[in-house]
């Protein structure tokens, strides 16, 4: 996984409640086996006209954010499907940052794993980052991922709650399974007891 | 010695499945049942084998193909016709056999959409920790199960130590107090929690579904309730495990069996919440306040009952508020203060893991019998499995349905996602008994509204959104 640190740049502004994971990426784009390639058909729906050209209003088609690696949204970003196409259609296209004044959970779950920070700010911070972000180009935006701040373009410090596990992850690229896998011995434990205290559950192998 | 501390349902699953907790409160949760299928699994697969991985407890896990499968035709993989959907398939059954999991194929009568099959094979059961790469993993927690949807990265993780990084989630209590009114069932009332809680209502939270609503309803509206979870922003719902949960779960496949299933039900006695066991919010509706609902929006949460008009933007404070709206109007073709009972439809569909069990497949068939279906009007009904499809034809229910002039088809999710060739075109209007009305959902440009079998049966039979009390 790539690591999160620090990270400058232009925010796209999208100002919408219930971006949902079907917007992100809909269904039609998940029957891949792979992980890359998926960063053309983000925000689809948004993004092109059915004939496949490019609708001009859409953020993201506009000159000085076809390269943001920032979103700043409204509420219940990612809410709906599961589908981890999200995060890898936005980590394809170059988003490395989403700051939104909630998220769906398993969305949230999801960037983690991927190197993109979910960030949640009240709605009024928010609202501020947004006009920040419109000014495109000219104003750019950090993200200290260490410190937990976040910098607007006039230098004013937010600060942002992250759950410290997720930070060291995040912080040093760590694979998730490799941690868990040095707790195998409490797993093997765990599965002991659960033979005693669960040992009318079937297998699946019948 | 002094009392236990009054705990819930969650609590009790989630106490009894922590491996351990880390420093900072993450929890590795071991994970009991673990379900896969085609669409989120290849990428995991191909971790595990990129680390040299193994799979740890494939005794624990069971994959079906469920979101690519034509509906009509020959149903191999290899008929697949699309390519991308035929590799994905046939790429779990390479991984399958690879990794020794248990896989039910495509052509065994005990295929079908994942959630459909977890229950009625017995291998959700109350008590326990069941995930799957996929949001309505929640139906399973009608049974009183620890159950919801990961996302890729996190199957990999279960694969390879069975187990979850988690946080413990908070306790919501929602409560739907009086009778269920005539006409109206489980979707109804999730339909009318989302409508009051919103899409974001239970974020952060696992609810529990309680009170003589709840109680009242068999273990499909049950599922159908704990489904839609997710909609109201829940990754869990639960629904405590009783007398009717017991019956339905006895003597399936991989149910616990002779003395097994003495010690199960015994420890799934213990199981509701406490007494006294706190909440960290609770809601409460009354069926008085639910009718026949119908979605009018791009969002499940943006519902009304079929008795009602579609809301006024102009009524509304908040800015943004006021422009997702209108653009759910233009997006739905709706105009503000229209009648939703009149409202035109071209296509309906009845299936998915929110309503494609039988009970479902009764329900509409009892209001197609002797009717047509309207002219113009496309209707498909899309059995959730191969065993509610038998069921459905010993019963004679697919006859009923054919003769009105509705579709009788092959088990797969369908046209809830439209992953398979069963897509709205755009612009059509569609009445759906699926779980997301998101824009696209069912085909670029398709636009849903979602509803209970009975009233997608009425919507067909009548050509519009109609009101089903006035059929029945």
């Amino acid at each position: 996984m790539d690591k999160f640190t620090t990270l400058t740049a232009v925010a796209a502004p999208m100002p919408m409640q219930n971006i949902d994971t079907d917007k992100v990426i809909p269904a039609r784009f998940l029957k891949t086996i792979k992980r890359s390639g998926l960063g053309k058909h983000l925000f689809d729906p948004l993004r092109f006209n059915a004939d496949g050209s490019e609708r001009a209003e859409f953020i993201l088609n506009q000159d000085g954010y076809r390269k943001a690696q920032i979103i700043v949204s409204h509420e219940n970003f990612g809410c709906g499907s599961s589908r981890e196409h999200a995060p890898w259609a936005l980590q394809d296209f170059g988003i490395r940052c989403i700051i939104a004044p909630s998220f769906g959970d398993i969305f949230y779950n999801n960037s983690f794993k991927n190197g993109l920070l979910p960030i949640r700010l009240p709605r009024q911070v928010c609202d501020e980052l947004i006009e920040d972000a419109k000014l495109g180009g000219n104003a750019r935006i950090t993200i200290d991922l260490e410190r937990q701040v976040v910098i607007r373009p006039n230098g004013e410090e937010i600060h942002f709650d992250v759950d410290p596990f997720r930070k060291h992850l995040l912080l040093n690229g760590l694979d998730d399974i490799g941690q868990t896998l040095q707790h195998e011995t409490s797993i093997g434990r765990h599965e002991a007891g659960l033979r005693q205290s669960q040992s009318w559950l079937p297998a699946t192998t019948g | 010695m002094s009392e236990a501390k009054p705990r819930t349902l969650f609590d009790k699953i989630w106490d009894s499945h922590v491996v351990e907790k880390l420093p900072d409160g993450t929890c590795i949760l071991y994970i009991d049942r673990h379900l896969l299928h085609e669409v989120t699994s290849p990428q995991a697969f191909e971790g595990l084998r990129a680390a040299g991985r193994k799979l740890r407890r494939p005794d624990l896990t069971i994959a079906v193909a469920d979101h690519n499968i034509p509906t009509v035709g020959p149903r191999t993989p290899a008929d697949i016709q699309e390519e991308d959907s035929r590799i994905q398939v046939q790429t779990l059954e390479k991984n399958v056999v690879e990794f020794g999991v248990p896989y039910i194929p495509i052509l065994d009568v005990r295929q079908g959409i994942v959630h459909i099959i977890g229950p009625e094979l017995g291998i959700s059961l109350p008590g326990t920790t069941l995930v799957c790469g996929d949001s309505h993993t929640s139906t399973h927690g009608a049974l009183g199960a620890l159950a919801f949807g990961i996302g890729t990265s996190e199957v990999e993780h279960v694969m390879a130590t069975q187990t979850l990084l988690q946080q413990p989630a908070k306790n919501m209590e929602v409560r739907v107090d009086g009778t269920l009114g005539f006409g109206c069932s489980g979707k109804d009332i999730v339909l009318a929690i989302i409508g009051k809680i919103g899409t974001a209502g239970g974020t952060g939270h696992v609810i529990e579904y309680t009170g003589e609503a709840i109680r009242g309803l068999d273990m499909a509206g049950r599922m159908t309730v704990s489904n839609m979870s997710i909609e109201a922003g829940a990754r869990a719902g639960l629904v405590a495990p009783d007398e009717t949960t017991f019956a339905y779960v006895k003597g399936r496949e991989f149910a616990p069996k002779g003395e097994a299933w003495e010690h199960a039900v015994a420890y799934w006695r213990t199981l509701p919440s406490d007494r006294g066991a706190v909440y960290d919010s609770r809601v409460v509706l009354n069926t008085a306040d639910i009718a026949p609902m119908v979605t009018w929006g791009t969002s499940p949460g943006a519902v009304v009952p079929v008795t009602g008009v579609v809301p006024d933007p102009s009524s509304v404070e908040d800015e943004g508020l006021r422009s997702q709206m209108v653009r759910m109007l233009e997006y739905m073709a709706l105009t503000p203060g229209q009648k939703l009972a009149d409202v035109p439809i071209d296509v309906v569909f009845i299936g998915s893991c929110t309503n494609g069990r039988i009970e479902d497949i009764r329900a509409a068939a009892a209001v197609a019998k002797g009717r047509r279906v309207a002219s113009g009007v496309q209707a498909l009904v899309v059995p959730g499995s191969g065993q509610v499809k038998k069921q459905a034809e010993e019963e004679g229910l697919d006859r009923i349905l054919l003769e009105a002039g509705f579709e009788w088809r092959d088990p797969c999710c369908s046209m809830c996602l439209g992953m398979n060739p069963d897509k709205l075109t755009p612009g059509q209007r569609c009445a759906s008994t699926s779980n997301r009305n998101f824009e696209g959902r069912q085909g670029p440009g398709g636009r849903t509204h979602l509803v209970s079998p009975a009233m997608a049966a009425a919507a067909a039979v009548t050509g519009r959104l109609a009101d089903v009390r006035q059929l029945v």
